[in-house]
């Protein structure tokens, strides 16, 4: 190919990927048209190709995590990058000076990126501003779970074909979860009209003022939906008392049947997992028709990849252009 | 800007290239086209409209995404990658006769990615490579089988392939040193 052929360079503006609040709608949609053609080498007989070839990348992981770990873990393999996992328990880690430890050892190694998950909110900013390596957010603490917000933007558009204008009704524990913050933010970028609903006790202050509707009223939630989006019941941080018990819970904001019949014929279900069975959703839906739950998983390694590509694959613009 | 190729000269060129790949393969039996992207794909699908024109069969074409593959991702700068695009491939390329097809030859890093990406999908018979212009300065071992044009050019120099399909214009320009 010539110089003025070259296909066009379009970039992400950040050196990391810390969270959706970074990212302007332009560049979202980037990631998820790169995904595309990276969704396309996972269903190649061989899956890897070697653009990533000679790259370190470190996950490092203070949370346990299996979808999300093993996700970027093929992502990587899948782009030839030389990976290594790094899982400390939580217990061991608690103070921020250990983080910052940590990551300088790791960092003395040299590795061209490194996926971090922690408990603590903000641990990936903390980092990015003391490594040189490009820090992956995979989750921390109650901030933002950006390709997971990604991977539900690009599974949403592939059975949509859109965005803009879709209702999509979120339904769970809005207060302990990344997951919604990272696709509230995404979806009101992209467009979309997004409603959330939980019980009082598990709203958190200020969701209003992100561009959401805001209702305790699963009804009225789901009603002509698009895309239903539940979000696990996280029963280990629920020693407060949050709702009654997890039977009645079910019955007042479980995903059922009926529920779900409420919404437009063709909606989606969707779950970042893990799914507690007969507390957010029923196993009929779950397992249902309009699940699309297993895609968003397979889709979470496309993304990833793309995300890995756009941080770690760019060469400089001349080179770029050489042929 | 001197145009080195017009519309009718570039519609020439690929039906005689149409003809020379039949001619080599004797038919068209076992063989397929596959374009790298961008324009080398709307160039396979014209050579396929050629050879149905002339044979009444049908060609497999397939399109092919380079960009994974490419030598020069690995410089040091963050944030500047080329878009990636769909590789589509919707046949078996296991011992068939594939014809590469681009518009422009130049230092052949694309057609060594190609040929790294194309072989990820299986174990063809052999493949061919077909360019639209050939503009000289090789850096690799690669010499094209169906050439539309040789263009003489210095490294300070651009060829710019415009089509119909992509660009609204069928032609080939020399642009010079600036």
């Amino acid at each position: 190919m010539d110089l003025a052929q070259a296909p066009p360079l379009t970039a992400l503006k950040h050196k990391h990927l810390l969270g959706i609040a970074d990212l302007s709608p332009e560049e979202i949609v980037l990631i998820l048209d790169t995904a595309e053609a990276m969704k396309e080498v996972g269903q190649r007989t061989i899956k890897k190709v070697p653009t990533l070839r000679g790259r370190t990348v470190i996950n490092l992981f203070f949370e346990p995590s299996t979808r999300t770990r093993t996700s970027f873990e093929i992502a990587e393999k899948r782009l030839s990058a030389d990976t290594l996992n790094v899982a400390i328990a939580s217990s061991s880690v608690v103070k921020g000076e250990t983080l910052v430890d940590t990551a300088m050892n790791l960092e003395a190694m040299a590795p061209s990126m490194i996926v971090l998950r922690h408990a603590s909110s903000g641990a990936c900013h903390l980092l990015s501003r003391i490594c040189k390596a490009a820090i992956v957010n995979a989750g921390d603490g109650m901030h933002e779970h950006p390709t997971q917000a990604l991977l539900d933007a690009f599974t949403i558009r592939e059975h949509k074909q859109k965005l803009a204008g879709l209702k999509i009704a979120i339904v769970g524990d809005l207060l302990h979860s990344r997951v919604l913050r990272s696709n509230v933010l995404l979806l009101t970028k992209l467009g979309a009209d997004v409603w959330v609903c939980a019980p009082a006790t598990l709203i958190p202050p200020g969701l209003k003022q992100m561009g959401v509707t805001v209702t305790t009223r699963v009804d009225e939630a789901v009603a002509g939906a698009d895309v239903i989006m539940m979000l696990r019941i996280q029963l280990e941080r629920m020693q407060g008392a949050y709702f009654p018990s997890q039977r009645e819970y079910f019955r007042t904001f479980g995903m059922t049947e009926a529920r779900v019949a409420r919404a437009k014929p063709d909606v989606i279900i969707m779950h970042p997992g893990p799914i507690n069975r007969g507390v957010e959703i029923a196993s009929e839906v779950a397992d249902g028709a309009s699940s699309v739950i297993l895609d968003q998983v397979a889709n979470g390694v496309a993304v990833r990849m793309a995300v890995l590509y756009l941080l770690a694959g760019g060469g400089d613009g001349e080179t770029a252009r050489a042929d | 800007m001197p145009v080195v190729m017009d519309a009718e000269r570039i519609s020439r060129a690929l039906t005689r290239i149409a003809h020379e790949i039949l001619e080599h393969n004797r038919g068209l039996a076992n063989l397929a086209l596959v374009g790298v992207r961008s324009r080398g794909v709307p160039i396979a699908q014209r050579i396929a409209h050629d050879i149905l024109q002339i044979t009444r069969e049908e060609i497999a074409v397939g399109a092919l995404d380079i960009t994974l593959y490419r030598d020069d991702l690995m410089g040091a700068s963050v944030g500047l990658a080329p878009l990636v695009r769909k590789t589509e491939i919707p046949f078996s390329i296991d011992g068939r006769t594939i014809v590469l097809v681009d518009d422009v030859l130049y230092t052949g890093r694309t057609t060594r990615a190609a040929l790294d990406a194309l072989t990820d999908f299986g174990r063809p018979k052999s493949i061919q490579l077909m360019v639209l212009v050939d503009r000289g300065h090789r850096e690799l071992p690669i010499k094209a089988d169906y050439v539309g044009k040789n263009v003489p050019t210095s490294r300070q120099e651009s060829v710019q392939v415009h089509l119909r399909e992509l660009d609204g214009v069928d032609e080939v320009l020399l642009q010079g040193k600036e």
